[in-house]
């Protein structure tokens, strides 16, 4: 069993069967994509019964915490493989931590700007300095900085490398900042309404979107990651025979 | 010769090289001070509204002026080509890099400290939370030394990465923010400032222990 | 149907949300199939520039 893990693990490391690999899994996830989102827009906008306390505008949050939820899983993925690139040196993990970046960055804008649009008609501003919504800001800058540090260093490789050491930084003090700005929150508490407070007074038709908005952003973010990797492998691997056969067809 | 004699040969060969650039050390202070001069113009000089903002202001200051001074910490080194030195020697990088750290504290950060109590006369800072900013200054700089040493690290090979730094190392200073700020806040409110600067110190040992070694296999990154 | 659209009234908020999102899916999901694309072609332009070139350098040896 850990033999054939290793193997596999192994294997997936080499740019041309990562490639082949991810090829042949892209349509299945987009599949399951479409499905799901299809099947969780309808729920959330349609099924979902009527908040009694937020009325229709708390539909926002299925497109809210799903994002939200991936800004943070994205970036807890580009630090792993960050890790087994800078353990490893293993190209196909550097390629995919930083294919990870704007992907993530591009979600947790989502969930700013929904967080925003949601607020404004219930606190009646655009911004308030809710935790949640200060600790996501944090988060985006995180991720500024990882796409602006591997845009800044000229060899890719190494651009890659010091790309993925600094997500690892960004997500030891992840907890810490998420924490402090919590703290500071309760500290500074005015009369706040949450916008969302757990899912353990939900109603479950509620939970049910929710779920499901969540599993086709999973899917997406699949097709999204595994297809950037591929156009990142092209570019840098346009040299090996394997790519060269690619275009001879 | 164990490794404590050789962090405090380092510490003194370096001491004295920032001694011979005396004129540019003083830098940092004096930004210092015109940040904190620059609120009461923007803000108008009433005093409660001073005292009421004086603590988040030092403190934003007090980041703002570690950041610029970051540079300070390895980029001669790299660029007269001591580093590649060190990297040879028999010394652990992550316990050079420590010295560079404790270094680049004592000529920017413990100025910084020394600065608070003028500080907070400029900002009419309440007079019982002069000790805790003291304090929670002592604490919160080098916590702003050590995590900036591995932004400094990243960006080292870059030539035109000052804007790049502030972008990567300032989310991470956030919490020291936070902390520092609460305990004077907490002091001046009448209440104990203990909790928030043992989280600052709590931190402190933290970044000790790891920001070292992070930065030393930055710079392996950067520079290899 | 209209009250679908109005949201209760809050569509000015609701709708954007969503177009938002659904418009940052979409580009996840159409950018990075281009840059495949585009860069498969422009290798295989390459390949086929170097062929040309090849070519020609021949028959002037051949002339020669």
């Amino acid at each position: 069993m850990w033999k054939t893990l290793k193997r596999w693990f192994h294997q997936l490391g080499s740019p041309r069967t990562f490639y082949r690999f991810s090829g042949a899994l892209i349509p299945w996830l987009f599949v399951a994509m479409v499905i799901t989102l299809a099947w969780g827009l309808y729920q959330s906008l349609l099924v979902a019964p009527t908040d009694y306390q937020q009325g229709e505008s708390y539909r926002i949050l299925y497109v809210h915490v799903p994002s939200a939820w991936m800004g943070l899983f994205i970036y807890v993925l580009m630090a792993v493989s960050g890790l087994i690139a800078l353990v490893w040196r293993m190209k196909v993990a550097e390629m995919v931590a930083i294919a990870c970046a704007p992907i993530g960055a591009a979600y947790t804008f989502v969930t700013l700007v929904t967080g925003s649009l949601w607020g404004k008609p219930m606190w009646g501003t655009w911004w308030e300095w809710d935790a949640r919504l200060t600790s996501e800001l944090f988060l985006l800058f995180l991720y500024l900085g990882v796409m602006g540090l591997y845009a800044a260093i000229e060899d890719r490789r190494k651009a890659a490398r010091a790309a993925a050491l600094l997500a690892l930084v960004g997500v030891v003090n992840l907890p810490i900042i998420h924490y402090s700005v919590v703290w500071w929150n309760t500290l500074h508490q005015g009369a706040t309404v949450k916008l969302f407070s757990g899912e353990s007074h939900m109603h479950p038709s509620m939970l049910k979107a929710l779920l499901i908005m969540t599993a086709a952003t999973k899917f997406h973010f699949g097709v999204a990651l595994l297809q950037s990797v591929r156009a990142r492998i092209l570019q840098q691997e346009s040299k090996a025979s394997w790519v060269q056969e690619l275009v001879d067809d | 010769m164990n490794l404590l004699h050789i962090l405090w040969s380092l510490i003194q060969r370096d001491l004295r090289l920032a001694w011979r650039s005396r004129g540019e050390l003083l830098n940092p202070v004096f930004f210092l001070i015109l940040v904190i001069a620059l609120f009461p113009l923007g803000v108008g000089p009433e005093g409660k509204l001073l005292a009421r903002i004086a603590s988040g202001t030092v403190w934003v200051a007090a980041l703002l002026a570690t950041m610029l001074s970051l540079d300070l910490i390895f980029r001669s080194d790299v660029e007269d080509g001591s580093m590649e030195q060190m990297f040879v020697s028999q010394t652990p990088l992550s316990w050079i890099v420590l010295g560079k750290v404790i270094t680049h504290w004592l000529v920017t950060g413990l100025p910084l400290v020394l600065l608070a109590p003028l500080l907070a006369i400029l900002m009419h800072l309440p007079q019982p939370g002069l000790w805790a900013l003291i304090q929670s200054l002592a604490l919160g700089t080098p916590v702003l030394s050590l995590i900036g040493s591995v932004g400094v690290a990243l960006t080292v090979g870059i030539r035109k990465g000052g804007m790049l730094l502030s972008l990567l190392v300032l989310p991470l200073y956030v919490p020291v923010l936070i902390f520092g700020t609460a305990a004077v806040e907490n002091a001046i409110a009448g209440m104990s400032p203990a909790g928030p600067l043992l989280i600052l110190a709590a931190m402190l040992l933290f970044a000790l222990t790891l920001a070292p070694l992070t930065a030393a296999w930055a710079l392996k990154v950067s520079l290899s | 149907m209209t009250d679908f659209w109005q949201m209760g009234g809050y569509a000015l908020y609701v709708w954007p949300s969503y177009a938002l999102f659904l418009a940052v899916v979409v580009y996840w999901l159409v950018a990075p199939w281009l840059e495949v694309k585009r860069t498969l072609r422009k290798m295989k332009q390459r390949k086929r520039r170097q062929h040309a070139r090849a070519n020609t350098g021949e028959q002037h040896e051949s002339q020669a």
